[in-house]
């Protein structure tokens, strides 16, 4: 039995090792600093082909907006959910948050494009609103179980003051969380900066120029590994494996980055 | 009439219990604090308290003892409207608070704690600085004028400044646990209530600091009323004025539920009884 079990978990470290090897050993090659500063097609010289600038920029526009837009209202689920609703709402409520967690980010992608694309165009703003989707049960859900963490006589405490209780929330508890909360973003972050489905359908007719400007559909680094994958050129599969590879490495260290915040916030919270 | 005492002759505290051996002066001529009639106090279903009828009485130290179980901190969570915050908790009967109903319709349950404080059985500072664990109680109720005053103040009545005085951006959860419970008190008087709750205040600190707090008590019963919870019957002698004992009864289908079971000076309580129970724990026989 232990046999089994130790040889199941040498697989799933395995899998990981061999993903982040073959990624770095073909992309590689092609991640230099042009990759990340210049855009794919000099114009100057005709069809050359250089960075994936646009697509770096656009991921940082996309899941900058898409965070935006759902750091207040995850956190205002998880407050609402933790220390104002009915057991019963609560029960709800948090059921479907993990529904929603665990709907296709493909189907998130439909969804959006019924909703604003048709009749409108792809935009930056809609691809960052189907990545939001994807990103507030995540924050919700990191969010509640910091706020769980939060001892309640210190809720008491403020309470038997006299202080009514949204200040008590905002003022005494709220700050206990901050660790969890850009914990749990951090992690939302990293799940959804290598999201390709969401994006095909809202934010992927794009030039080849780097823009800011999400009125506008943005290329990302997904889609652009996507579409350069596909590609004849063996030039063209180098410079995926290598967008492949910075996103790794974005992930990973976003991970290592959360992991850490987590426990030292965990610390501080456990420590009365 | 009570029935004269036959046993007075052969009572005798289990443990020694030393009263202040004060006179109060009689019940009618004190002022009513808060009047409690018929209360009962449920948590989903089950009773914790029945049928308590009782007076408090401004500026005095009350306590409240008895055998764990018998609802001591329900009722005196239901002082300040503490209970409100439990899921399926609710409460029957009237608590009149200077004449008013607190839990009358259209009474703000916030209200009721700015005037009614309250100090835990653990010490629950903020995780913040000394100062800022009293001056934010005071920042956010509105009180901002002279706040370094009234810090001083606080602590100063909490016995706590000397200790503190040169560290008071220090983080609270540096202090002891007496200090910190010292700082709980401080944070509660320094808003200026009416009433200090205290439930069990002592019940996790060494003797000495135990000792600070019961001075302080004394101290500082001329400007607060106390109502203090404590299984210490010592300290309940040593603190208090009035004294009530609460003990657990059992229902018709053996449910268990607390009750009031005798509420007298704090002397007769310890030394002449009138009920059998109260002299039974006591004199140590129960609880």
């Amino acid at each position: 039995m232990e046999a089994f079990a130790t040889f199941a978990a040498v697989i799933a470290v395995g899998i990981l090792v061999v993903v982040v090897w073959s990624v770095a050993r073909r992309g590689a090659g092609a991640l230099n600093l042009d990759l990340l500063t210049k855009d794919p097609v000099d114009f100057a010289f005709g069809n050359v082909k250089e960075g994936l600038a646009n697509a770096f920029a656009g991921t940082i526009v996309l899941v900058g907006l898409a965070t935006a837009m759902t750091l207040p209202v995850g956190i205002l689920v998880a407050i609402y959910l933790n220390e104002f609703a009915r057991a019963s709402v609560r029960t709800g409520v948090s059921l479907a948050l993990d529904v929603l967690n665990g709907v296709p980010a493909i189907v998130i992608g439909i969804f959006v494009f019924g909703l604003f694309v048709v009749g409108h165009g792809q935009s930056g703003f809609a691809g960052s609103f189907a990545l939001a989707c994807l990103m507030l049960p995540l924050v919700s859900r990191a969010t509640m179980e910091i706020l769980a963490l939060v001892p309640n006589s210190l809720r008491e405490a403020s309470l038997a003051l006299g202080v009514p209780r949204w200040r008590t929330t905002l003022s005494v508890v709220l700050p206990q969380t901050i660790g969890g909360i850009v914990t749990g973003t951090t992690l939302a972050v990293a799940r959804v900066a290598g999201e390709t489905a969401p994006l095909l359908f809202t934010s992927s007719i794009v030039g080849l120029r780097t823009s800011w400007n999400p009125h506008h559909a943005l290329q990302s680094i997904p889609v652009a590994i996507f579409e350069l994958s596909e590609q004849p050129d063996p030039a063209d599969h180098a410079r995926a494996w290598a967008a492949a590879l910075v996103l790794l490495l974005f992930i990973l260290f976003a991970s290592l980055g959360a992991r850490w915040l987590a426990t030292r916030g965990r610390r501080k919270l456990t420590q009365r | 009439m009570m029935e004269e005492r036959e046993m007075s002759t052969t009572f005798e505290p289990a443990v020694k219990v030393e009263t202040r051996g004060t006179t109060l002066p009689p019940r009618e001529r004190l002022e009513r604090i808060f009047h409690i009639e018929n209360l009962d106090a449920v948590y989903s279903g089950k009773t914790a308290v029945k049928g308590v009828t009782m007076e408090v009485y401004k500026n005095l130290v009350t306590a409240i003892i008895g055998p764990s179980g018998c609802g001591k901190s329900t009722f005196i969570r239901c002082l300040n409207r503490m209970n409100d915050l439990v899921p399926g908790f609710t409460m029957t009967g009237t608590i009149r608070y200077h004449g008013q109903d607190i839990c009358g319709q259209g009474i703000d349950p916030v209200a009721v704690r700015r005037h009614i404080g309250m100090v835990f059985q653990r010490p629950n500072p903020f995780p913040r600085s000394i100062y800022d664990n009293v001056a934010w109680g005071l920042k956010v109720l509105g009180l901002k004028d002279h706040m370094d005053e009234r810090v001083e103040r606080a602590l100063t009545q909490a016995a706590l400044w000397d200790e503190v005085k040169d560290r008071l951006k220090a983080s609270a959860l540096s202090l002891s646990g007496g200090q910190q419970q010292r700082l709980c008190i401080a944070r509660a008087i320094a808003v200026e209530p009416d009433v200090v709750l205290m439930d069990e205040p002592a019940s996790a600190l060494d003797p000495i600091a135990t000792q600070a707090i019961e001075q302080l008590m004394n101290d500082l019963k001329s400007e607060y009323t106390f109502v203090i919870v404590t299984h210490n019957m010592q300290q309940a002698a040593r603190v208090a004025d009035m004294t009530a004992f609460f003990s657990i009864s059992r229902g018709a289908e053996g449910q268990r539920s607390g009750e009031l079971v005798e509420y007298d000076a704090t002397e007769k309580i310890f030394t002449a009884p009138a009920d059998r129970r109260t002299e039974d724990y006591v004199t140590g026989r129960f609880g």
